[in-house]
């Protein structure tokens, strides 16, 4: 009896535990639409911060820094994982093939501060300004692992049978690569970049000291940029009241495009299991 | 029992676990075609143009993705070197003393990183024995208990939890969890166990308590997720065998699913810790950025994350900034030996999983 009472009481305990972990992100989702909800309006997301101390004003050009350096991210990270990821699968040898993969990994366990020192000592110090490359580099940096890993593992779920097929129709191996193995694994491919966009998209600590911050529009990618986490930070830790419900809308508007780009791919792009 | 105890199966790249993929590294699918050797012969024997060109098109592709597999390679390397370089004068001026000197002094160049190790280390701890039971709990429920669908669908939420950015915690954190600390529940356990040194002097409501609160609640979905996946990876006979001696299924559970399981579960935990050292942005909003150790964990205090977010764009001359690419370094050695060692635990479940097969 003793027993029985204990196995109830307990199995109720972790059926708590689970309820408790899922109502964080309930609470998360609800207390940011309701603090920042009433402050996002058409002049929020299209107009320049005020000057300090002044109400109103947006965060037009925080969105607009994001998305530069998420495309600069995009456009250095993802092609260096795929290719390289290419290689793995299509040519590497087991030797080099682990030494890749183990970097891969030790890459993305790397706190996302330390990657924003590397790009610092690297860009920053280098040409002497904080810019959107700098800050796309870092990001780039942290998206290599994600694509790497995805590309390759989507690449193995190709059937053995698809790349035979093509070789004897006489196909070279790139052809076969581009024309059957490629296309064949891109959606799982896509998913997973989506994925790792929408991870970086929401990094600060990485371009605290990289990109900067820019209360203007930044012109071109060799200025201070604005973007959206960090002012987020900037306008959570600031004195001003006004700062800090800005601070919830612009969370508000971040959380939406992480969390809405997770469950749109998750539920629509879920490429079959192998 | 619930239906797919049995069911193995790999995480997705997209699930928070599957960066300590159940496949051990080395054990790669041969996907290379034996082919290639055949197509590769004749040519000598042809030698025509085209075959030429087709020759050349492989090694124009092999040589490019070679290429970018390599800077994968180059890039981990030259952080690595980076960070050290950056470090050299720091070292060379502190030597040892850099990480037993206690103070943190950039008007008269006198750095010493303990105060910062010591915040991130019991920010950590405090995060972990929060985070542990509640995520081995969760996952227990997920594995064991609950439904096929009812699992799936926390599953989803919990995965959707580890991807909120950081700043958003911290902004959650400052504005709803450092207040309450103030109000309530700094003030509440002050009235309950004030007697203990851990919980005594003042609550400001930032410092080390509500920064190890708000880890814990970040690093909770990465222990649910591998958990729960470890324990669907216990084979369906253990069970069994079990329940047939007349046990109940929480003792199933408890002593032979969670035995069976244990080093895996380890692993989630040296990953999850992993991330709470090199957390930054919620800590730094948080935690109250002072560089003291109290025995108190209302006191405000500092990680090495945080110290570095905040001083890097301030840090002038170049030893100031030298040491605190330093503390980066000594971040980068620190969580690059916790993720071996997860990944060690994680490969032996598996492992013994194989030979038991």
């Amino acid at each position: 009896m003793r027993r029985r009472i204990t196995n109830y009481f307990i199995f109720s305990l972790t059926s708590l535990c689970a309820l408790l972990a899922v109502s964080v992100l309930l609470f998360i989702l609800g207390y940011l639409l309701w603090h920042g909800g009433r402050s996002i309006n058409w002049a929020f997301l299209t107009q320049l911060p005020k000057p300090v101390g002044e109400s109103g004003g947006g965060i037009a050009n925080a969105i607009v820094g994001s998305g530069k350096i998420i495309l600069i991210a995009t456009l250095f990270g993802v092609p260096l994982g795929f290719l390289g990821a290419l290689y793995l699968v299509e040519y590497g040898g087991t030797r080099f093939n682990f030494a890749v993969r183990y970097a891969a990994d030790l890459l993305n366990g790397v706190p996302s501060i330390v990657i924003g020192i590397f790009a610092y000592t690297l860009i920053v110090l280098r040409t002497k300004q904080f810019s959107a490359w700098a800050g796309g580099f870092a990001l780039g940096i942290m998206m290599i692992p994600t694509a790497l890993r995805s590309t390759e593992e989507f690449l193995r779920l190709v059937p053995r049978e698809l790349r035979e097929a093509a070789y004897a129709l006489g196909a070279p191996q790139w052809k076969v690569i581009v024309t059957v193995v490629i296309p064949v694994a891109m959606r799982g491919i896509l998913t997973g970049i989506m994925l790792s966009v929408a991870r970086i998209a929401g990094e600060t600590a990485p371009l605290l000291f990289t990109s900067f911050g820019n209360r203007f529009w930044s012109h071109g990618l060799n200025e201070p940029t604005a973007s959206l986490p960090v002012m987020i930070f900037t306008y959570a830790v600031g004195p001003y009241d006004d700062w800090h419900q800005q601070a919830w809308a612009a969370g508000l508007i971040l959380l939406l495009g992480v969390l809405l780009t997770n469950i749109v791919v998750r539920l629509f792009f879920r490429p079959r299991t192998a | 029992m619930p239906a797919g105890l049995g069911a193995r199966f790999q995480p997705r790249f997209f699930e928070a676990n599957y960066w300590i993929s159940l496949t051990p590294m080395n054990e790669q699918i041969a996907t290379q075609p034996p082919e290639i050797v055949a197509l590769s012969a004749p040519p000598s024997l042809l030698s025509s143009s085209w075959t030429r060109r087709i020759r050349m098109g492989d090694l124009v592709a092999r040589g490019i993705t070679f290429l970018a597999a390599l800077s994968v390679l180059v890039i981990t390397v030259a952080l690595a070197w980076e960070l050290y370089k950056g470090s050299v004068p720091s070292i060379k001026e502190f030597g040892w003393k850099f990480i037993t000197q206690k103070t943190w002094d950039p008007v008269f160049l006198s750095f010493g990183s303990i105060t910062f190790l010591f915040g991130t280390l019991i920010t950590s701890v405090i995060a972990l024995l929060l985070a542990v039971p509640v995520g081995i709990g969760a996952a227990i429920f997920l594995a064991e208990l609950a439904p096929r669908a009812i699992s799936s669908a926390l599953t989803f939420v919990i995965e959707l939890l580890a991807a909120v950015p950081s700043v958003i915690y911290g902004l959650l954190g400052i504005f709803v969890l450092v207040p309450f600390m103030r109000e309530h529940g700094g003030a509440s356990l002050k009235a309950a166990l004030g007697f203990l040194p851990i919980f005594s002097g003042p609550n400001y409501g930032v410092g080390v308590l509500t920064a190890g609160i708000v880890l814990a609640v970040m690093i909770v979905p990465f222990i649910i997720s591998i958990s729960r996946e470890v324990l669907l990876a216990v084979p369906r006979e253990q069970r069994e065998a079990s329940m047939a001696l007349g046990a109940t299924h929480w003792e199933t559970t408890w002593h032979v699913a969670m035995v069976y399981a244990r080093s895996g579960i380890f692993g989630s935990i040296f990953l999850a810790l992993a991330r709470a050292l090199g957390e930054t942005m919620a800590v730094t909003m948080v935690i109250g950025n002072t560089p003291q150790i109290s025995a108190s964990l209302f006191a405000p205090g500092y990680t090495m994350a945080a110290v570095i977010a905040n001083e890097f764009t301030e840090a002038t001359g170049d030893l100031y900034l030298s040491a605190l690419v330093e503390i980066g370094l000594l971040l980068f050695v620190m969580t690059m030996i916790i993720n071996a060692l997860a990944r060690l635990l994680i490969w032996s479940t598996v492992r013994k999983q194989g030979a038991a097969a």
